[in-house]
């Protein structure tokens, strides 16, 4: 931030000019200048509010009043039943087997999705033949719609199936898998398509974080005899820092709502033991499926939680260097 | 890693035509209904909810069978919505009703959602209007009853029971369909010697397992048992956890094909009805729309109609349950409480044997109108039309006579026993459970 974007955007609310320190008469235009940037900020603001607070603040608040009754969605609700369906929730093993579903593939993705994307990244930032079209196809996956990526995958995977032609044709036939049916295979299986269908959003992410690295910099280094790792240990690593950053709490809070790749590859017998359960498919499954309304909500509400408390957490320890001062405080 | 809000913008959505609901279910229940004298008086539109979603002769025969209508009332416009089932089921009923703006004609499948929804006071009490209608149609309209008290017709009905390749019971030198669970377990040990999956399952999508239960459930109880539990939600009697005993017996046996928890049930080749139309399995446990559904997947229909055949399902020598019971359940449509006195002529209309006749000639299922019998051709379904006469009571599918949450509990926990890590007496004990959740 330059110092007079603060002075135009004072983080802080709007204050007073300071007393004295100009012409009275130009004070009142000051006033003047004032209050039609706040009937800017207002008249600006105000329709993505009121989008904001119909359709997200108002239902999250009747997510959280629904929850706290037992209430099946026929009549309004009447039976109060307080925090009985959080308890319910976690009392459900197929519950904490959802949760340690989005465990792994919050972890999954950050462990398997950064490491991979910042090795293609880095190979399709230098200069060669066929650039651009490697670049394409690493995004492709992530511009196919969820559904289709989800339907494409299970016929790949189903028992006989493409996947399982192509290992045995190599010779792998020892290691073909029930993918989708094994109850201890299918989280994996999972994480391996969300992996591919992602990947392509971290590759293009850091391309664009290294496009950002001055080419000063990485020429200074080769001056100075640094070899080629050397100059991306200790130069584009350091700089890619605050995209690496937001990549992971974008990929995050993603996993952690992960909801239509899973319940469009899963199968629903396989989901309902919670061998590929995710919070969100296991809203679905009781919300609407069991036709528990309110426990649907109490899941909803939980969900929402735990996103919020990562993003928050996110906020306060990793991203605090890269937004200092835009929206947390003014730099000084 | 993208956001995914749709799940959580449906719910958001369904909250707010909730608070409307909450808002509005104050006033606006007058029933409407009109005089006898005042039908067809003035124009009215009827708006009218079914599942036949899918382009074919289902959805078309409704379109035809609604514009017939009109012809002969033109006071009466029909506007017509087809909603694939799920969709219709759990979210677009439930959400338009609490709307307090409900479709006027609307699919019902009776039992347990039926009651939730007329102790919602959401249905128009149509007994003394349909008595000829019900008289006909028999004891299958009483799913579509609470209390006594009738709320819905059905215009399809039929029992459940096991589709065989005729050709492969030849070469595998059984003689005569299974009467007895003995007789069943030695077919499937000879069909597994001429290297055929003796029976197809699609456990995939829980509910075709989970009617393997609900048939041994309907062996192992007796019929007040089956009745108790389906008006009380009491499952106590040892029979209920006899019924999963009994499956894991069968199971152990082996007689479905690998991998089934992963098999769909229908509609794409590598279902479990692909697996027995084009060839690979000789047995399927479905019910009567399998007729339609089989052809969809078979790349040889014709001979596909050759090798069909149907049975009952086998009964077990020495249990408590009827042999002669079998379950099945139906299609209906409900009129909204507070629908226009015309809707209920339309039901009338749509149960007629004029109208069952041509419903029963577009093969998507079996009619309920005695004068429609003559409209089934089919010889596998002619089967099932007399099995259907003979049966001694008729139990609607376990889960719907029970409603979602209880039958979702169920199925769930059934799901469990053919994946290895169930037990009888959990299936028991989640019904229970939820029950009360």
């Amino acid at each position: 931030m330059t110092s007079t974007d603060q002075t135009r955007f004072p983080a802080g609310g709007v204050t007073a000019p300071p007393a004295g320190s100009r012409p009275t008469g130009r004070a009142s235009s000051r006033r003047a200048e004032t209050r039609r940037k706040w009937y800017e900020i207002v008249g600006l603001t105000t329709p993505a509010l009121v989008v904001y607070v119909t359709f997200v603040l108002v239902p999250m608040g009747f997510a959280f009043y629904y929850s706290l009754f037992r209430w099946r969605g026929v009549g309004p609700p009447t039976e109060f039943v307080g925090f009985k369906n959080y308890v319910l929730a976690f009392q459900d093993p197929i519950f904490l087997d959802a949760l340690r579903n989005n465990a792994i593939v919050v972890f999954g993705s950050l462990l398997v999705q950064g490491p991979l994307a910042l090795g293609v990244a880095l190979l399709l930032n230098r200069r060669f033949r066929g650039r651009g079209a490697f670049r394409l196809l690493a995004f492709v996956p992530y511009v196919l719609a969820e559904v289709t990526v989800g339907i494409m995958w299970k016929l790949i995977l189903t028992g006989d199936g493409t996947a399982d032609e192509l290992l045995r044709a190599l010779g792998l036939g020892g290691l073909v898998q029930a993918w989708l049916a094994d109850l201890d295979v299918v989280i994996w299986t999972l994480l391996f398509v969300l992996t591919w269908k992602y990947v392509g959003f971290a590759i293009i992410l850091l391309l664009a974080g290294l496009s950002n690295v001055p080419e000063e910099l990485t020429e200074a280094a080769a001056i100075d005899g640094a070899s080629w790792w050397q100059t991306q240990r200790h130069i584009t690593l350091p700089l890619l820092g605050p995209t690496i950053r937001i990549w992971m709490f974008l990929s995050v809070i993603g996993s952690l709502q992960v909801f239509d790749v899973v319940w469009v590859t899963s199968v629903p017998a396989v989901r309902s033991l919670g061998a590929s359960a995710t919070m969100a498919t296991y809203m679905v499954d009781n919300g609407f499926f069991a036709r528990l309304w309110g426990y649907g909500n109490a899941v909803a509400v939980i969900l929402f939680v735990i996103s919020f408390v990562a993003a928050l957490l996110f906020q306060r320890f990793l991203l605090r260097r890269d937004i200092e001062g835009a929206i947390t405080r003014r730099a000084n | 890693m993208a956001m995914k809000r749709r799940a959580g913008a449906v719910l958001a959505l369904l909250m707010t035509s909730a608070l409307v609901a909450a808002g509005c279910s104050g006033g606006g229940d007058d029933d409407k209904a009109a005089p006898e004298s005042e039908l067809y008086k003035n124009p009215v539109t009827l708006t009218w909810w079914h599942n036949a979603s899918q382009d074919g002769p289902g959805k078309t025969y409704w379109e035809k069978v609604a514009k017939d209508f009109s012809t002969a009332h033109p006071t009466v416009k029909i506007e017509i919505e087809a909603i694939e089932t799920n969709q219709l089921q759990r979210t677009r009923l439930p959400a338009a009703l609490l709307s307090n703006d409900p479709p006027d004609v609307f699919q019902a499948w009776g039992g347990g959602e039926m009651r939730e929804q007329v102790e919602a006071d959401y249905l128009k009490d149509i007994t003394d209007q349909v008595k000829t209608e019900v008289a006909d149609i028999g004891s299958a309209a009483e799913i579509w009853q609470v209390d006594g008290k009738q709320y819905g017709l059905p215009y399809r009905m039929g029992i459940e029971g096991v589709w065989y390749n005729k050709d492969m019971f030849a070469k595998a030198g059984i003689s005569a369909p299974p009467t007895t669970f003995e007789e069943l377990n030695a077919a499937v040990t000879k069909l597994k010697a001429t290297n055929v999956i003796p029976i197809a399952l699609g456990a995939g999508d829980k509910w075709p397992a989970a009617h393997w239960w609900y048939n041994f459930a309907l062996r192992a109880c007796s019929v007040d048992t089956l009745k108790k539990a389906s008006t009380d939600r009491n499952f106590d009697d040892p029979c209920f956890v006899k019924a999963g005993q009994d499956l894991k017996t069968f199971i152990d046996t082996k007689p479905f094909q690998n991998n089934f928890i992963a098999t769909p049930g229908q509609n794409d080749p590598t279902s479990a009805n692909g697996l027995l139309a084009n060839g690979k399995a000789a047995m399927e446990l479905m019910g009567d729309w399998n007729r339609g559904t089989l052809d969809t997947v078979a790349t040889d229909k014709a001979k596909l109609g050759k090798f069909l055949g149907w049975f009952p399902v086998p009964a077990i020598s020495g249990s408590a349950g009827d042999p002669k019971a079998a379950l099945g359940g139906g299609d209906g449509f409900a009129c909204a409480k507070q629908a226009p006195a015309e809707c209920v002529e339309f039901l009338k209309y749509l149960v007629s044997p004029e109208v069952q006749k041509g419903y029963a000639a577009t093969g998507t299922g079996l009619p309920v109108a005695k004068g429609a019998a003559d409209g089934v051709t089919d010889p596998a379904l002619k089967s099932i039309l007399t099995a259907t006469s003979e049966a001694t009571y008729v139990q609607l599918w376990l889960d719907t006579a029970y409603g979602s949450t209880v039958g979702s509990a169920m199925n769930d926990a059934i799901v469990a026993i053919f994946a290895g890590n169930g037990t009888p007496e959990k299936v028991v004990s989640a019904m229970k459970a939820a029950a009360s959740k």
